[in-house]
């Protein structure tokens, strides 16, 4: 399942790089607001999902290759994140929905795809 | 053994727009020059690391970063504060990060642990009041 795939699929919001989300796989999903708990656990491909939207989760996404950063419950992303992750090649996309929500969307449409 | 390539980078202190800064160009570096993917992901963790450390607690420093045949040399360091003591700064956890840099998704305590975790060679040097500086060694094979 590519970034786009499942941004569609539910409805999301790209902030930031959306012309690579289709070129994008997610490999699995990692949840954690310490950024250097998400440093080190953070594997290559994994969506993250963190409530911080200070320009360090961009520096965390780049090193860790995250596929992407994912925003839960439309929390409000700063300008100055956006253009540093565009910068970066960083997907950063923003969902009205909880961290919970987003991980139980994520195994939906891996079943779905994964039965198709 | 001389390096191949040898690098300095400025770590300006409490500049959160800058932070990862150094640590981001020698990913790059290390990926245009072909190393494998894990030991640019641990040079990576460990450089981030000691550079943040560098920007919340050290006052701001100085990395220098040598590339050989076979390995990494990063050395990071400032003239801060230094460490009272390495061993309690070392145990995952501990942290003296105040509330502002928590808010930020700092301080967590697992910096020094994640740098040591993922190098090959980690020695951490500190005074108080003369500064600190970590020795990070990865090997390339
Ligand atoms: N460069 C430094 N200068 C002064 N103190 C440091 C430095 N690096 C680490 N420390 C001390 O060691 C503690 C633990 O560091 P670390 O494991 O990176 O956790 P954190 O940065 O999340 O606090 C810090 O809270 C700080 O007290
Ligand atoms: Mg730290």
């Amino acid at each position: 399942m590519t970034v786009k795939d499942f941004v569609q699929h539910c409805g999301y919001r790209i902030l930031s790089c959306a012309d690579r989300a289709d070129k994008t796989e997610i490999t699995g999903v990692y949840v954690c607001d310490l950024l250097s708990m998400a440093m080190a656990r953070v594997k290559d491909g994994e969506l993250w999902v963190t409530v911080h939207t200070n320009i360090n989760i961009v520096a965390v996404a780049c090193l860790t290759n995250a596929s992407c950063v994912v925003i839960p419950e439309n929390i409000e992303v700063e300008e100055q994140t956006v253009n540093k992750a565009a910068e970066k090649g960083v997907i950063i996309v923003q969902s009205p929905h909880t961290s919970y929500e987003i991980c139980i969307n994520y195994h939906l449409k891996k079943s779905e795809s994964g039965n198709g | 053994m001389s390096s191949i390539i040898k690098k300095e980078y400025d770590i300006p202190a409490n500049d959160f727009s800058l932070a990862g800064e150094a640590s981001s160009n020698v990913r790059k570096l290390l990926t245009q020059l072909g190393v494998y993917p894990t030991v640019i992901k641990r040079t990576s963790i460990a450089m981030y690391e000691a550079e943040l450390n560098v920007v919340i607690h050290g006052n701001g420093g100085k990395a220098r970063v040598e590339i050989f045949e076979d390995k990494i040399e990063i050395l990071v360091y400032d003239e801060g504060p230094g460490i009272e003591d390495i061993e309690l700064a070392m145990k995952e956890g501990y942290s003296t990060a105040p509330d502002f840099i928590r808010e930020m998704g700092f301080g967590a305590g697992m910096g020094l642990s994640n740098i040591k975790k993922n190098s090959d060679r980690f020695v951490l040097e500190s005074e108080p009041n003369k500064g600190t500086r970590v020795y990070i060694t990865i090997y390339l094979y």
